[in-house]
């Protein structure tokens, strides 16, 4: 349990370049994965699990499934006094005159109120593009015994070849203080910063002030690389599951490593993932149906033949249809006859009958949210 | 005020379901993989817009008021009104045990008062349907009745295992019998009632002052309307619903989901049946798992083989075992090489690697002597163990152990 108070804040926007398909109409933080979560549930169950019960999501543009997804926040036990804010940017002007934030400095500038009117000690704050379940409060724990000013969550470097963009790498003594921090650029010898980083409430206003006031705006290279001498900068070394979406085709890997029980364990295991409740019933398996090796929410009708895909809630493979390794989202209805190979399907998908569609698990085929085929 | 407030009765025990409520109230009996009997009326108050429901409990009360909580999986959490637990309790004037189902009710006048309501439906925790109460209270007040009781056609040669409704051609019933050698009609009680209020009140209390009353709907109340000749009406249901209070009836309900030409449709978006969720993650299907007609619920984990059963949250079916007509509980684990026929497993049991569970009625040519295995919560049988069918096992099953 957590004995120094922290405000939550995630940025529900950041790294959604990065999947434009699939975040034309949502944010990053509301992208559907694991076959009933969107991916903001890996962090705020996590900061639930830490004992953090005020959450602030900072959101830019296209977050109206976001807002659907959170409600009240009560799926999360965040519907409590201070509980979970949606943190839209209604009122921030930046200094270019432009409406929308660029980059975290920005962004926390935009939100310093609501770091103002908390009274917790610390924040911690989380993009959504890790899939991880961390224990947010060893990090916090960790954050105050090494008396850092700033702690960044760093795993060891991953060489995905589509992981290169956006990496922050990171080096540091075996105690643990930063030394170098590179951006835009991988370095097997570096570790590599998972967007999460713990800071005190009051030290984290005072530097994005003065961030903000020199028109500053990525944290990363404008704070810490810039203030690494003067600021004290730790790492907490995470070697527990994680894997970063930074494309359709790593969503799509990831996606199908659920199918293997050892990651699933990993993912799942150390504590509940908690999602917006449904009250889907369970998946109804037909007389003659076949499915192997396959994730499978509740909902979903299975009559035809499923192998290697992970399927959303309310799902239907019709009779006589076949997918096979492929990420099915919630709602696609697959005729009879139709046949699916290394696809990604959107939500409200339908694919007629006897449609062959196929890609390539090095380029995987994504249909559009409520495409009929 | 509240036009109509439900008083579901929850506090039996359940005692023809064994071992599967030693520790829980019927109500809370597991079923269709994500669902507790509960659900079923309390999803109908709600679709039905009643939004005051009053639960009464007694018998093993702790895992049933932990599931209903504040009542928010059925939109039950209200400002005013709301799912209200009520058990027994202590008044100026003594304390009791609810000691049948119409004192249950008249110990808790009081809470109906609150909401001055019309009108009140009485329900019980044991039955699966689903109905739109509204349309029955439509029913009650076009009939200007004091008394409606929900019926159902059964079969004639089964009426005399219920309690019959004889009614004439306006469905006013003019006579009820329970459990008649010779039914003259085929209108089975549900055991859904709705009544005016101010009726029901004085009934209540007339039934509480007489010392020879059983305090019972069925026994006192009803016949005691009937012969002062109040308006009794029967409403006329037509749809599934079953009564889930034997081990026989309670594994039938369950295969009739799988059941392709039973009407019951659970998974009508219009009218859903809530439950308190479980938050685990989707279920898992292995490639050395074969999988038919059968219903699998998050969090379960299949490596063997599965044919016409229901596997609740969190079942686990290791790889090389056979499970066939079956129910896995919550967490109910069939390890390597085991085959579970025609048997329910509880919550959280596990059927060690190599042992039979229950038997086919097939290989039975007295079928009387065939029934459904039970195994009770949080038990573990032993390897190679064999238990028959029919069987109730509340311990722990030794290694090799043979079990009737």
């Amino acid at each position: 349990m957590l004995t120094h108070d922290t405000l939550g804040i995630i940025f529900a926007n950041m790294h959604e370049n990065s999947v434009r398909e699939m975040t034309q109409e949502r944010s990053m933080a509301s992208l559907p994965f694991g076959g009933r979560y969107r991916l903001v549930d890996f962090a705020l169950s996590a900061m639930v699990h830490a004992g953090i019960s005020e959450v602030g999501v900072v959101t830019k543009s296209n977050y109206q499934s976001l807002v659907d997804h959170i409600g009240a926040g009560r799926d999360w036990d965040l519907a409590r006094r201070r509980g979970i804010s949606i943190l839209s940017p209604f009122s921030y002007t930046s200094s270019d005159g432009n409406t929308a934030f660029h980059g975290r400095i920005e962004a926390l500038y935009a939100v310093r109120d609501f770091i103002e009117h908390s009274t917790c000690e610390l924040v911690l704050f989380a993009d959504t593009d890790h899939v991880c379940s961390p224990d947010f409060a060893d990090i916090i724990d960790r954050h105050v015994r090494t008396g850092a000013d700033v702690t960044m969550v760093c795993r060891d470097p991953d060489p995905d070849p589509e992981n290169v963009s956006n990496v922050i790498s990171v080096s540091c003594d075996e105690d643990g203080a930063v030394k170098d921090i590179m951006i835009n650029r991988f370095d097997e010898n570096y570790l590599q910063s998972m967007n999460i980083f713990v800071v005190g409430r009051l030290k984290l206003l005072e530097l994005i002030e003065e961030a903000h006031a020199h028109a500053k705006t990525f944290f990363e290279r404008d704070i810490l690389l810039d203030q690494l001498g003067e600021l004290k900068v730790m790492v907490y070394r995470y070697t527990d599951y994680v894997r970063r979406i930074t494309g359709l085709k790593s969503y799509y890997r990831i996606s199908l490593e659920l199918t293997d029980p050892d990651t699933t364990s990993k993912l799942f295991g150390r504590q509940t993932i908690y999602t917006k409740i449904h009250d889907s019933p369970p998946v109804r398996y037909s007389i003659g149906c076949s499915a192997k090796n396959s994730f499978v929410a509740d909902g979903c009708t299975i009559e035809g033949t499923v192998e290697n895909c992970i399927l959303f809630r309310g799902v239907v493979i019709e009779k006589g249809a076949v997918v096979r390794n492929s990420v099915i989202m919630q709602n696609t209805h697959v005729c009879a006859g139709a046949d699916l190979e290394c696809v990604v399907t959107d939500k409200d998908v339908t694919v007629t009958k006897g449609k062959k569609l196929a890609g390539d698990p090095e380029y995987p085929l994504y249909i559009k949210k409520k495409s009929v085929v | 005020m509240k036009e109509c407030v439900a008083m579901l009765l929850a506090g039996g025990q359940g005692s023809r379901l064994y071992a599967l409520t030693q520790n829980i109230a019927k109500p809370a009996v597991p079923y269709g993989g994500k669902y507790r009997i509960i659900d079923f009326p309390l999803s109908n108050c709600t679709n039905s817009g009643i939004d005051t429901v009053g639960v009464l409990t007694q018998y093993q009360p702790l895992e049933l008021n932990e599931y209903i909580g504040n009542g928010k999986p059925w939109d039950l959490d209200r400002l005013d009104g709301g799912v209200h637990v009520l058990p027994p309790y202590q008044k100026a004037s003594g304390s009791d045990w609810y000691l049948g189902t119409a004192n249950a009710i008249c110990q808790n006048i009081r809470f109906i008062d609150r909401y001055d309501p019309q009108y009140v439906l009485i329900l019980s925790g044991d039955h699966i349907y689903k109905m739109d109460y509204r349309s029955m209270l439509d029913v009650h007040k076009a009939a200007h009745a004091d008394c409606t009781i929900s019926v159902m056609k059964v079969p004639m040669e089964e009426a005399s295992r219920f309690g019959i409704m004889n009614a004439d051609e306006n469905d006013v019933i003019y006579e009820f019998e329970e459990k008649p050698k010779n039914p003259k009609s085929d209108l089975a009680s549900m055991g859904i009632y709705i009544f005016s209020w101010d009726v029901l009140r004085e009934y209540l209390l007339r039934d509480d002052a007489d010392p020879e009353s059983e305090h019972d709907f069925g026994k006192n109340v009803i016949p005691a309307l009937l012969n002062d000749g109040k308006k009794m009406q029967a409403y006329r249901f037509e749809g599934y619903w079953k009564d889930v209070g034997t081990i026989a009836s309670l594994w039938d309900a369950n295969m009739d989901l799988l059941n392709p030409s039973r009407p019951f449709d659970v998974w009508a978006k219009d009218s859903k049946i809530y439950s308190r969720p479980q938050s685990l993650p989707p279920h898992f299907i292995s490639s050395t798992a074969k999988v038919e007609n059968s219903l699998i619920t998050e969090g379960s984990q299949v490596y063997g083989d599965v044919e016409t059963s229901v596997l609740f949250g969190g079942a686990y079916v290791e790889e090389g075992a056979e499970v066939a007509f079956s129910l896995l509980l919550p967490g109910a684990r069939v390890e390597k090489g085991a085959k579970v026929r025609y048997s329910i497993i509880a919550e959280n049991s596990t059927v060690g690697s190599g042992s039979v569970v229950g038997e086919s009625p097939e290989d039975f040519t007295d079928i009387d002597k065939w029934g459904i295995a039970v195994v009770g919560p949080g038990l573990k049988v032993g390897k190679n163990a064999e238990i028959k069918a029919g069987a109730m096992i509340y311990d722990d099953v030794k290694e090799g152990e043979v079990r009737c």
